[in-house]
């Protein structure tokens, strides 16, 4: 079993670098048929590995650490290039190569006109490659490098139409967001280095062992670790670039703000689930956060009028539920949202996706409508999609948010509630966005004549619409005859962090878990109908821009005017004072300083070239006099 | 200590080659005519030669004689290349005054 792995873990990533090389260096001289096909064949290709190591796993779900090479060795410092293959990585490869896979193949149709297509495809395996590296890393010197380079392609791929100023300003909103992100999680992992001196998972979680529970060193490096993952996973306080970053091409948003790299942070969290543990403050921390961060997000998505831009801010939301979820302790329940989640958000955002494609580029809903007929399969898998956002029994959101409404509730009662506000919000704007686009009439004009996307878009739709619906079976929780597999299969690498005691309490009072569902459903489905009642019935439509909204929808369209806010709160003190510093510092005294020098230089050079007669005989005399006098002296 | 040279003293040779020195000095100082500056310069290498010599014969080392023939060597080496200059020089300038040569100037 272990050999398998050992021979077949390092091909994972090889294969989109391989693509990501090929692509990039013939670039135009490959057609633009054997782009896609080198790019999905990579991503194929991984998936199969990624299978093949799933089936071959130890039973009893004991970590693998494949050694690729030796990468710095200094001193007694040394940092190998390793893999680790353990559950939780393996369901990461699986939903990353898997979605990914699906999402290329859409992208061939989705950018087939577009003259950069091989470019775009080259950037896409390089970003598979590095979020792999992240995943799989087995040290955090590692995830280092794999979450860097995610962050690079983002920022490649949100400004990938560069021509468009406000693309570029997306991207670079993008990545100097995810910049103070990662500042604290190299700071965290210095003081991880510091501390245990190793960065590699085994030696530093063993170590881990020795601290006691709200040691203050772990708790710093927790928080430092989370500040990272707030950056990378779009939570408040550093959640704004996420919206804008729905510049990029949709399939961009659906792999990477959406499935893959926006979990980055989960991911990592729940790796040092270890630390976590002891640290009960930044537990908590996280959990508000992630708390705090979906029923905000959700408000603002309750009036957005962009397709993509709801969609964004239900994905904020969603990773707030699996914060939630980390912060109280469910790391499985945790993974599991991920999972589900990268299926039904990549499914919406391809939906969306071809919608725009449909109707030539248009992502205004109020401009959308009456979709059903013109593009069923989009419609209906767009559906599936978002009656599992929605938390509808049997799809698999369903599964999943129930499990993390049932922890939070066990852990901390103010938790559940807005975790439950939020599921309500969640139903309530996803099937306003679902019945403006898809139910009444199309209000886009006569001159668009919406129609249904080629094949190698619908397809991927259908997979990602089976796999919503039946995602979720895979963590049918106990009481309700099903066994929680993805628990069971993720229990041994959150073992050794003891906080496993919630899903114990849990699991004792099932009657209390089915009433808590039964009122997490009821909720949902009475916000759907007001949603129905609201855009389908009374066929209400948000409102061009130039009418005025009254006060709170007011607030909320403008997204609590956050942008604005950090923009008068901290942009505009810096620009202010690199002005100041430009314009007073630079000007009058670097610059002057630098100046003086010069002018001195001149003058003193003016005044010795006076010597530079270029009169043979002066030079002859002082030379003689020169000499006289050293002898004259010499003699003294 | 003994004072001669074949009984001539040494402070003779000192003073002529000194005298010679200076002569050669002053020639380079105030001649502008760039073949009267070489000859000086000239002078100023065989008075130094001529102290070598002296203190030659009157420590009874062959040592500084030996010097002179490398003097003397380089000496005509450096003849060679100095009338070579001075005919280039005239060529260009239609002279051998130095004082045409001011292009140094800075």
């Amino acid at each position: 079993m272990k050999d398998i792995i050992q021979q077949t873990a390092g091909l994972i990533p090889l294969f989109p670098l391989i693509g990501f090389v090929i692509i990039a260096l013939l670039n135009k001289r490959l057609s633009k048929g054997l782009t896609g096909l080198i790019a999905c064949g990579a991503l194929l290709a991984s998936f199969v590995v990624a299978l093949i190591i799933f089936f071959n796993l130890p039973a009893d779900g004991s970590a693998t650490e494949v050694h690729i090479a030796d990468w710095i060795t200094a001193g007694t410092f040394k940092a190998s290039f390793n893999f680790l293959i353990d559950p939780l990585s393996s369901i990461f490869l699986l939903i990353i190569t898997g979605v990914g896979f699906l999402i290329h193949v859409y992208s061939v149709g989705y950018m087939h006109d577009d003259e950069n297509q091989n470019i775009f495809f080259a950037y896409l395996n390089l970003f598979i490659f590095f979020m792999l590296m992240l995943v799989m890393g087995s040290s955090y010197l590692l995830m280092f490098v794999g979450w860097e380079g995610v962050g690079l392609c983002s920022y490649l791929l949100i400004g990938f139409w560069f021509k468009n100023k406000s693309y570029n300003d997306a991207a670079k909103k993008a990545f100097i967001m995810n910049r103070i992100g990662d500042l604290g999680f190299l700071i965290g992992m210095l003081l991880i280095f510091k501390t245990f001196g190793s960065t590699d998972y085994k030696t530093v979680f063993s170590h881990a062992n020795g601290f006691f529970s709200g040691d203050a060193v772990i708790t710093t490096i927790t928080l430092l670790l989370f500040v990272g993952a707030m950056g990378k996973s779009a939570q408040i306080p550093l959640y704004t670039w996420l919206p804008d970053a729905m510049a990029g091409p949709t399939p961009v948003s659906a792999l990477i703000h959406a499935a893959t790299m926006v979990t980055a942070g989960i991911y990592m969290v729940a790796r040092s689930g270890v630390l976590y543990a002891l640290a009960p403050t930044s537990m908590f921390v996280v959990g508000l956060t992630g708390a705090i961060t979906l029923v905000f997000a959700a408000t603002i998505a309750l009036t957005q009028n962009d397709i993509k831009k709801v969609l964004a801010y239900s994905t904020v939301s969603q990773l707030g539920y699996m914060f939630l979820a980390l912060g109280v302790g469910a790391f499985s329940s945790s993974v599991f949202h991920v999972m589900t989640h990268a299926f039904f958000k990549a499914l919406l955002f391809l939906g969306a996706g071809s919608v725009i494609h449909g109707l030539g580029g248009e992502q205004d809903i109020r401009k959308m409508g009456g979709l059903k007929s013109k593009m069923p399969i989009t419609w209906i898998t767009f559906l599936i999609g978002t009656l599992a956002i929605a938390g509808i029994p049997p799809f698999s959101g369903f599964f999943s948010k129930d499990d993390i409404l049932a922890h939070a509730y066990a852990s901390n009662k103010l938790f559940w509630f807005l975790g439950l506000v939020g599921a309500m919000m969640t139903a309530f704007y996803m099937f306003r966005l679902y019945f403006l686009v898809f139910m009444g009439s199309f209000r886009g004009g006569d001159k668009v004549h919406a129609h249904e996307s080629p094949k190698i878009m619908t397809v991927p739709l259908m997979v990602l619409a089976v796999l919503s619906a039946i995602g979720g079976f895979v963590g049918i929780p106990t009481f309700l005859g099903g066994s929680n597999r993805i628990d069971e299969f993720l229990e041994p690498v959150f073992s050794a962090s003891p906080i496993k005691m919630f899903s114990a309490e849990t699991g004792s009072s099932s009657v209390s878990e089915i009433s808590l569902m039964i009122v997490a459903v009821i909720a949902a489905v009475l916000f759907i109908s007001w949603a129905y009642m609201k855009y389908s019935k009374n066929k209400e439509v948000p409102v061009p821009e130039s009418q005025k909204l009254p006060a709170v929808q007011n607030l909320l369209y403008h997204k609590y005017y956050v942008d604005e806010i950090y923009s008068a709160v901290i942009t505009k003190p810096l620009d202010r004072i690199s002005g100041f510093l430009e314009s007073i510092v630079e000007s009058r005294f670097i610059d002057s300083i630098v100046n003086k020098t010069g002018t001195f230089v001149n003058w003193a050079g003016g005044l010795l070239r006076q010597l530079q007669t270029g009169n043979v005989d002066f030079y002859i005399f002082v030379m003689v006099v020169g000499v006289v006098l050293m002898i004259f002296f010499k003699m003294m | 200590m003994q004072q001669n040279i074949h009984g001539i003293p040494l402070d003779w040779f000192i003073i002529l080659s000194t005298t010679l020195f200076c002569i050669g000095v002053m020639g380079v100082l105030f001649r502008r005519n760039a073949i009267i500056i070489f000859m000086s310069i000239e002078l100023m290498l065989n008075a130094t030669n001529l102290l070598l010599v002296a203190f030659s014969a009157y420590h009874g080392d062959a040592a500084g004689q030996v010097f002179v023939f490398f003097t003397m060597a380089v000496a005509a080496a450096e003849i060679a290349v100095g009338l070579a200059i001075l005919v280039v020089m005239y060529r260009n300038t239609k002279s051998v005054d130095i004082d045409v040569l001011n292009r140094l100037k800075g």
